[in-house]
């Protein structure tokens, strides 16, 4: 049925990692590199030995361990250091696709690094695969998802950010432990002219990435800084909780949770937004969500037109009853 | 101060947006507009030069209609526009557009020194905040993107910027290529005084050959990327809207839990 197509090279995959643990999204682009073709991983730094049987279970059968040789501070967090490190593992395993997870950091790093290896580049992209002449196809939704849009890579090389919760992540049939290279990269002055002076990891909050989440429940104006209803739901759900530009300019909630166009992108399979109008800056970064529900006050609310299951009510009698509701049936 | 934004014409965002047989961006006569991210970027400009003294240069790559994009930027405090324009680059993907708009960096930068070039972080069109860094690849100088904050000080930009797990706090010396949010400031509308001196510019149209830019070098024949089929998304549907008389959550909790959302 499917024809057997081939890259010229194998597919170069970046993995996100943090505290030595591999990030979701990047087991997402591990199962659609593996049916592009051969699966090399590519990380920076280190701790990520405890990792490896994880990404030996989804395909990796090779992998660079880059390290940055320079007294810069941070060096490796520069997208034009990461992007010199990147092309020059390319050149080193004649990679013809590199995978990246479409965020802030690897869409600079990808652009930069497309531009090096004459690849052509799609990001925000939400599957990957390969036409029937080899080309790499990418497939992504477009003007707040209301268009499907498909893209042909025409160069030799391709470079693909993939949105988090495209699809979902399997295992590899079978699997053998990768071998693992150490890659140490000087990078040049010119990439070093950029300099992180001060970096600031965000403390972890017990609860999912807002872009990684499989449920969000996101709070607007109409909240008037009270979250508590929004927080109970989500304890119980074990979701992420986001909010509009509003809320967080407000200071009820830090500028992270911001979903929308200037914000985070999310996708989950459930997106609840209460006391929120659905403009279009916010919808912009939610529309691709599985299913939507919405809570507002008014029924003229735009965030109605694109919700499957809309209340007209009021977010601070509707949440409790919902969270008492199911804690009752689900134990 | 001598500095550069780039502007975009993009689709209205509360317009019916589409993609044409040829997988381009409609751009319907009249539903376009300057890419609102653009107007944090010339506020940031108008701000340093009321301080410092200088001169705010808009330029845009796109076609006719793209001026537009310039002359709102008139109206937002820019002295001066430019608008690159040429058949060729039609169908350009980021690389051509970086291409374009640094040669008209270039030439300006001939003309005399380019302190900064500031963009907005993302064309509300495509979203991708691809140019940026391309854009200073391509010119050979420094990128500082994402600042929601920006401090110019002896030569060196200091930007702060907030990314998805970490909040960073960059330099670069000057001059650079920097992006910037929409929480770096609140764009002004555009003044009554503003808008009649905006009348009295024009947009300056530079062609590829005005810049020496190779034609096949940009447009759809320099494009690594090609859209090769774009659909309108079918609506959602079964879609329940229901007012709250009592038992709104449990009728909520009831549809979650049968189709096997929590
Ligand atoms: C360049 C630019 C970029 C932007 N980027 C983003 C972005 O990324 N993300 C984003 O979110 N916004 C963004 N915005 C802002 C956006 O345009 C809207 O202003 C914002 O999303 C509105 O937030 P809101 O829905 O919380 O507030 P409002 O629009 O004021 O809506 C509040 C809603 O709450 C309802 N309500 C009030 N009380 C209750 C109650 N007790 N129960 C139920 N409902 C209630 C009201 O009926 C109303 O519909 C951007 C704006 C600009 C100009
Ligand atoms: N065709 C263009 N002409 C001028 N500036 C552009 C163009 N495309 C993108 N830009 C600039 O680059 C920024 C980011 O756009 P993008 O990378 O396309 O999301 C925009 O906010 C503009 O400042």
């Amino acid at each position: 049925m499917t024809t057997m197509t081939t890259l010229t090279g194998p597919v170069l995959v970046l993995i996100d990692h943090h505290a030595g643990a591999v990030r979701p999204p990047t087991l997402e682009l591990l199962t659609l590199a593996r049916a592009a073709g051969d699966v090399t991983a590519l990380w920076f730094g280190d701790g990520l030995d405890g990792a490896l049987p994880l990404l030996a279970e989804y395909g990796v059968t090779s992998a660079y361990q880059v390290v940055i040789d320079s007294p810069v501070a941070n060096a490796m967090h520069l997208p034009a250091v990461a992007a010199e490190a990147v092309a020059a593992a390319v050149r080193q395993s004649d990679a013809a696709l590199v995978l990246l997870t479409s965020t802030f950091e690897n869409k600079e790093i990808g652009v930069l690094l497309a531009r090096e290896i004459d690849a052509g580049i799609v990001v925000d992209a939400n599957g990957v695969t390969i036409a029937a002449d080899g080309a790499v196809e990418t497939n992504q939704s477009a003007f707040a998802s209301t268009w499907n849009v498909r893209t042909q890579i025409t160069t030799p090389r391709a470079v693909v950010a993939i949105k988090p919760n495209s699809i979902p992540a399997e295992p590899a049939p079978s699997s053998a432990a990768p071998g693992v290279v150490t890659v140490t990269v000087t990078p040049s002055e010119d990439a070093l002219r950029t300099r992180i002076v001060e970096r600031t990891e965000r403390v972890a909050t017990g609860r999912p990435e807002l872009a990684e989440a499989q449920v969000v429940i996101a709070g607007g104006r109409g909240t008037n800084g009270d979250f508590s209803a929004i927080e109970e739901l989500a304890d119980l759900l074990g979701a992420a909780v986001g909010a509009t530009r509003v809320a967080t300019d407000e200071g009820w909630i830090e500028h992270t949770a911001q979903i929308g166009q200037t914000g985070v992108t999310v996708a989950p399979k459930l997106y609840i937004g209460v006391g929120l109008s659905g403009a279009v800056h916010h919808t912009g970064g939610m529309q691709s969500s599985g299913t939507i529900v919405a809570v507002n006050g008014d029924p003229e609310a735009p965030i109605f037109e694109i919700a499957d299951f809309g209340i007209v009510g009021d977010l601070f009698t509707v949440l409790p009853q919902l969270s008492a509701e199911l804690r009752a049936r689900l134990g | 101060m001598r500095i550069v934004v780039c502007v975009k014409h993009v689709p209205d965002l509360q317009s019916e947006r589409a993609f044409d047989a040829e997988g381009r961006v409609v751009r319907v006569g009249g539903e376009g507009t300057l890419n609102e991210l653009d107007e944090n970027a010339l506020q940031v400009a108008a701000d340093l030069v009321a301080e410092q003294g200088g001169e705010v240069i808009a330029v845009t790559v796109g076609p006719a209609d793209a001026a537009d994009a310039v002359r709102r930027a008139f109206q937002r405090g820019a002295d001066r526009g430019v608008h690159v324009v040429d058949d060729a680059i039609a169908g350009s993907d980021v690389f051509g557009t970086a291409v374009c708009l640094a040669a008209a960096i270039r030439r300006l930068g001939a003309e005399a020194r380019v302190d900064l070039v500031l963009t907005g972080m993302a064309a509300l069109d495509g979203l991708t905040s691809m140019l940026p860094a391309a854009l200073a690849a391509e010119l050979g100088l420094p990128q500082l993107t994402l600042a929601a904050r920006l401090t110019l000080a002896d030569g060196v930009a200091t930007v702060r910027r907030d990314l998805d797990n970490a909040t960073e706090t960059l330099t670069a010396p000057l001059p650079a290529v920097i992006s910037v949010t929409d929480q770096i400031n609140e764009p002004a509308f555009p003044s009554f005084l503003g808008i009649m001196a905006a009348r009295k510019k024009t947009v300056e149209a530079w062609s590829l050959a005005d810049l020496s830019v190779d034609p096949t070098a940009v447009g759809a024949a320099g494009a690594r990327t090609r859209v090769v089929e774009a659909t309108p998304r079918p609506p959602r549907e079964h879609r329940v809207l229901i007012a709250d008389d009592g038992d709104a959550g449990r009728r909520l909790a009831e549809y979650l839990i049968e189709n096997k959302l929590v």
